[in-house]
């Protein structure tokens, strides 16, 4: 079950990423980040269903091709396996959606310093990309970035705003190549974001460049 | 608007038969209508034969055990099952497997509104009408995007705008289905 909303979402994903995320054209970061908003997000679980419905019209009209004579039975007869059944995906558990409770393997983040009292917890790095949950203190700025690919940022708890505007729980930030932004974490609570991108992340202030590998960030 | 329809489609009720009753008869006979789709569509993905018949049966054999969840208010059996055949063969591919959407309840109502039902199936009908009526190059398009082929960003580049007629129907589709989920809601 998807905790109860208690913000107005009015940061959204782009009509492409959710086609993308249908046809399975996202990689595991990006795919995350946007299974993530949609359990928060009313909006983009319809717009993601009516992408579900033109990829079922596709695979609707598509000429069949043949299967092998015995597929059928070998699934038949796997039925009744138990073993057969795909896994179920984790439950939502506090603030952190389903889709993050896997990424999460369902273990507290394992948080750690970058300095300035602002913290992270690496989810996952590979070539197409990473995730990390974000940790800011009330009031404090993640330093001046930029990135190579595009960025998505989903607020969990609390609130950011930067140069692009204000974003509570469950809107999601769009961030391309060109984006040079400092998000700031509003007074009050402390921010968690998600942070996903498809290429690695450079930082200006906080960690010279040459750290970034050590730091895997 | 050529031939509406006014009863839901025998795929959709085959698969409430599944759900409800755990139909193997009804499951047949969904099988046989979608593992051939199924098949053309993971090759058109560039999967080999071998390789695409095993993910068409471990989707399938997700479609029987993920039934239960299915609600015909807010996907017809064709969405449905493309969702689950992507999520599978996502699933078998990647080391991480495939990062899903929480359901928005346990299960969905043992009595759906049949009125509703009825409404997205006849807009996911009003879908494939459009898609089936786009030019052929432009139809080429949509189903390369919706086939895994080729990013929408992709196919924007290389088209313009190729999917106008689609977009407004998403859209139709989109307006009913958040307004149902805004019902769902509601305590
Ligand atoms: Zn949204």
């Amino acid at each position: 079950m998807t905790p109860a909303m208690t913000h107005h979402i009015t940061h959204h994903l782009p009509e492409p990423m959710l086609a993308d995320y249908a046809a399975g054209r996202l990689g595991h970061a990006f795919s995350v980040a946007v299974a993530a908003h949609v359990s928060l997000c009313d909006e983009c679980r319809a717009r993601l269903a009516a992408h579900e419905a033109a990829g079922g019209a596709v695979l609707e009209t598509l000429p069949p091709e043949p299967v092998s004579d015995d597929l059928m039975a070998r699934v038949m007869a796997r039925l009744d396996d138990p073993a057969a059944a795909p896994p179920e995906p984790p439950a939502p558990s506090g603030i952190f959606p389903g889709p993050v409770m896997a990424a999460l393997k369902g273990r507290p983040p394992r948080w750690r310093s970058l300095g300035m009292g602002i913290r992270q917890s690496l989810l996952h790095a590979g070539k197409d990309g990473s995730l990390r949950l974000l940790y800011i203190p009330p009031g404090r700025a993640v330093p001046d970035h930029g990135h190579e690919g595009r960025e998505l940022t989903l607020v969990l708890q609390g609130a950011f705003h930067d140069e692009t505007g204000h974003f509570g729980v469950g809107d999601i930030e769009v961030a391309d190549a060109s984006l040079e932004h400092t998000p700031v974490a509003d007074e009050g609570t402390p921010c968690i974001c998600l942070a996903a991108t498809d290429a690695p992340l450079r930082f200006r202030a906080l960690v010279p460049r040459l750290l970034q590998p050590i730091f895997r960030i | 608007m050529t031939g509406e329809v006014d009863t839901i489609s025998e795929e959709t009720r085959l698969l409430i038969r599944v759900r409800d009753g755990r139909d193997r008869q009804a499951f047949a006979a969904l099988f046989a209508h979608y593992a051939p789709r199924l098949k053309a569509m993971l090759r058109r993905g560039g999967m080999g034969e071998a390789q695409a018949e095993e993910v068409v049966q471990e989707a399938m054999l997700a479609v029987w055990h993920k039934a239960t969840q299915f609600d015909p208010t807010r996907a017809s059996a064709s969405a449905w099952i493309y969702r689950i055949a992507r999520n599978r063969q996502i699933d078998i591919f990647r080391r991480e497997g495939r990062p899903v959407p929480d359901e928005l309840t346990e299960s969905p109502p043992p009595e759906p509104d049949a009125a509703d039902a009825l409404a997205l199936d006849q807009e996911t009908r009003r879908l494939r009408a459009a898609l089936e009526a786009l030019p052929p190059a432009q139809r080429e398009m949509v189903e390369r995007a919706y086939l895994g082929e080729l990013s929408h960003s992709e196919i924007a580049a290389a088209t313009g705008l190729p999917l106008g007629t689609i977009k407004s129907r998403i859209r139709l589709a989109l307006e009913r289905l958040r307004h149902e989920l805004k019902d769902l809601r509601q305590p």
